[in-house]
C-alpha cells in the first residue's frame, strides 16, 4: 500500500499504520518507516493479577502488544494502569496470570529479571534521576555497571542521546540544576543509554509544569516515530491521539476498552469510556 | 598561672592518656563502622531465609540500647570471663583493653547500624526502583545508587555518633582503661590540682569535638545533593 506522505496527516498515519499490519510507510515526517508485525507480538499478557493485600488492583488484564506499536494507556486514578505497566518490568510481581516478552516467560521463577529489565527501559513521574550523580554518570551508570559498555564507549553513547533530547550543553549538571522537563528528557536519555527495545513511560509528563509537557512529549513523538515499542500511561489526551497506535481503557483492574484512537476518542463503546473521557475532554 | 604550670607539668601523663584515648576510640569506630553496616544489612534485609539473621541484629540493637555502657563495660570486663569459666570450664582471662574495645565497638555498632538503617529507608524508593528498572540487581543498586545517598544523609549523624564514643571512651575508666581520665586522676591524686587538671581535660574534648564538626561541615556542604 503506497502512501503519499503529503496526504496523511498525524493523527491518520497512527490509525492507518495500526490497520495496516506488516506495511512499511512512509510517514509525514519523512524519516518514518513503520512496520508492526502482528504475527509475533512483543508483549503478550495472559489474565495478568495484582493485589496488595486485599485489594485487588489487577482483576485479570490479556493483551498483546506488536513490536513498534505505541499503545496508550488511560483512565481513571485508581484504577491499576500504573501497575499494569509496573508488572510489565516486575518491579510489581504479579499475584497471577503471564507475562512474556519476546516470547520468554518473565513470570517464571526462573526468569532472570535482572537480564530481562535491561531490554525495557521505563520513565517515571517523578523522573528518579540520581542525585548524587551528574547527567553523564546517570546515564552511563547502568551500561558501564553492567560491563556493557566501557567508559568512554557509554560517555559517548551518553552524549549521542544527550544530543537526541536536546540537552548536550548538560552533560556536567547535576539534576537538582535542571527543570523538571529537562530532567525528564534525561530519564529518557539514561533508559535509552540500555538499548531498550521497549519504553514504558508511568504518566511521564504529570509532574511536570505546563510549559514543560511539549519538550517530553516531543522527545517520546520522536522515539514513536523511530519504531520502539512503548506503552504510555498518560493523561494527556492529545498525545494518545496523536501518536497511539492503540488504546487501552483500563478502569476496575480491566481493559474496560481498547481500539485505535479514532475507535477510542471519537467512537467510544463502554459506557465506562463515555463517561471518562467526557470528564476528561 | 597555676593553669599552664600544670599542664607542662602533667603534660607528659596526660599525653599518655590522649593516645589512648584518640587510639580506642579511633580503633572502634572503624571496627563499628563495619559491625554496624553488617548488622544493618540484616536489619533490612527482606528475604525469608535470612530472617533469623534480622532477629539477630534486632537482638542487639535492643540488648545494646537498651542498657547503659558502663553495665556493658563492667559485664564485658567482670561478668564475662565467670561466664565463660562455667560454661568452657577455664579460668579465663580479658585484658582491660580487650574488653574496653569490645564494649566500645558493641556500643557504636549498634547505634551506627540504626543510623545507616534510617538513612537507606530515607533514599527516594523511587531511586531504587529506577536503578532496576535499568537492569542493574539488588546489590549493584545498593552500592551505586542508595549507600551513596544513604552516606551522605547520615553523615551529621555519623559525626555525631564519633563525638558520642570519644566522649563515651571515657566511661572505661571505670574498668581501669588507662585514658586520659585514669592519668588525669593519677596526677590529681598526686598534687590536688583538679581545677586545672580537669580543666585541660575538658579543654582537650572541647577542641578534638570543635575539630571534628568543623570538618563534618566542610565535607557535608562538599557532598550536598
Amino acid at each position: 500500500m503506497a502512501v503519499n506522505p503529503s496526504e496523511m496527516n498525524e493523527k491518520n498515519m497512527a490509525a492507518d499504520t495500526a490497520e495496516t499490519a506488516s506495511e512499511e510507510q512512509t510517514v509525514a515526517n519523512g524519516h518514518k518507516e513503520k512496520q508492526i508485525d502482528r504475527s509475533d507480538p512483543k508483549i503478550v499478557v495472559r489474565g495478568l493479577k495484582k493485589s496488595f493485600g486485599t485489594l485487588d488492583v489487577l482483576k485479570g488484564i490479556d493483551a498483546e502488544i506488536d513490536a513498534g506499536e505505541v499503545v496508550c494507556v488511560i483512565g481513571p486514578s485508581g484504577s491499576g494502569k500504573s501497575t499494569f505497566l509496573r508488572c510489565l518490568n516486575l518491579l510489581e510481581t504479579p499475584t497471577g496470570g503471564e507475562i512474556f516478552v519476546d516470547g520468554e516467560c518473565i513470570t517464571d521463577r526462573s526468569a532472570d529479571i535482572n537480564k530481562i529489565r535491561r531490554h525495557i527501559g521505563m520513565v517515571f513521574q517523578q523522573f528518579n534521576l540520581f542525585p548524587h550523580m551528574n547527567v553523564l554518570d546517570n546515564i552511563t551508570v547502568a551500561p558501564t555497571t553492567l560491563k556493557i559498555l566501557s567508559k568512554t564507549e557509554a560517555e559517548s553513547r551518553a552524549r549521542d542521546l544527550l544530543g537526541q533530547v536536546g540537552l548536550s550543553d548538560k552533560a556536567d549538571y547535576k539534576p537538582s540544576d535542571l527543570s523538571g522537563g529537562q530532567q525528564q528528557r534525561v530519564a529518557i536519555a539514561r533508559a535509552l543509554a540500555m538499548r531498550p527495545d521497549i519504553m514504558l513511560f508511568d504518566e511521564p509528563t504529570s509532574a511536570l509544569d505546563p510549559e514543560m509537557v511539549g519538550e517530553v512529549l516531543g522527545v517520546m513523538k520522536q522515539l514513536a516515530s523511530e519504531g520502539m515499542t512503548m506503552v504510555v500511561v498518560t493523561h494527556e489526551m492529545g498525545f494518545a491521539r496523536d501518536v497511539a497506535d492503540r488504546v487501552f481503557f483500563i478502569d476496575e483492574g480491566i481493559i474496560m476498552e481498547q481500539g485505535t484512537p479514532e475507535q477510542v476518542f471519537g467512537n467510544p463503546q463502554n459506557p465506562r469510556t463515555q463517561s471518562f473521557l467526557k470528564k476528561v475532554l | 598561672m597555676d593553669l599552664f604550670r600544670v599542664l607542662t607539668d602533667a603534660s607528659p601523663l596526660l599525653l599518655k592518656g590522649l593516645r589512648m584515648t584518640v587510639g580506642i576510640t579511633v580503633l572502634s569506630l572503624i571496627l563499628a563502622m563495619v559491625l554496624g553496616v553488617i548488622t544493618c544489612l540484616f536489619a533490612i534485609s527482606e528475604s525469608k531465609p535470612l530472617r533469623p539473621l534480622r532477629w539477630l541484629a534486632a537482638f542487639y540493637v535492643w540488648l545494646i540500647r537498651g542498657t547503659p555502657m558502663l553495665v556493658q563495660a563492667m559485664y564485658i570486663f567482670f561478668a564475662m570471663p565467670q561466664l565463660l569459666e562455667i560454661i568452657s570450664g577455664r579460668n579465663v582471662q580479658i585484658s582491660v583493653f580487650t574488653a574496653s574495645l569490645v564494649a566500645l565497638t558493641l556500643n557504636a555498632g549498634a547505634y551506627l547500624s540504626e543510623i545507616f538503617r534510617g538513612a537507606i529507608n530515607a533514599v527516594n524508593k523511587g531511586q531504587m526502583e529506577a536503578s532496576r528498572s535499568l537492569g542493574l540487581s539488588y546489590g549493584q543498586s545498593m552500592i551505586k545508587i542508595i549507600l551513596p545517598q544513604a552516606v551522605r544523609i547520615c553523615l551529621p549523624s555519623l559525626v555525631n555518633q564519633c563525638i558520642i564514643t570519644l566522649k563515651d571512651s571515657t566511661i572505661l575508666y571505670a574498668i581501669g582503661l588507662a585514658e586520659v581520665m585514669y592519668y588525669g586522676k593519677i596526677y590529681v591524686g598526686r598534687t590536688f590540682e583538679s581545677l586545672a587538671t580537669y580543666t585541660w581535660i575538658a579543654i582537650f574534648f572541647l577542641v578534638v569535638v570543635s575539630l571534628l564538626s568543623f570538618i563534618s561541615k566542610r565535607i557535608e556542604r562538599r557532598l550536598s545533593l
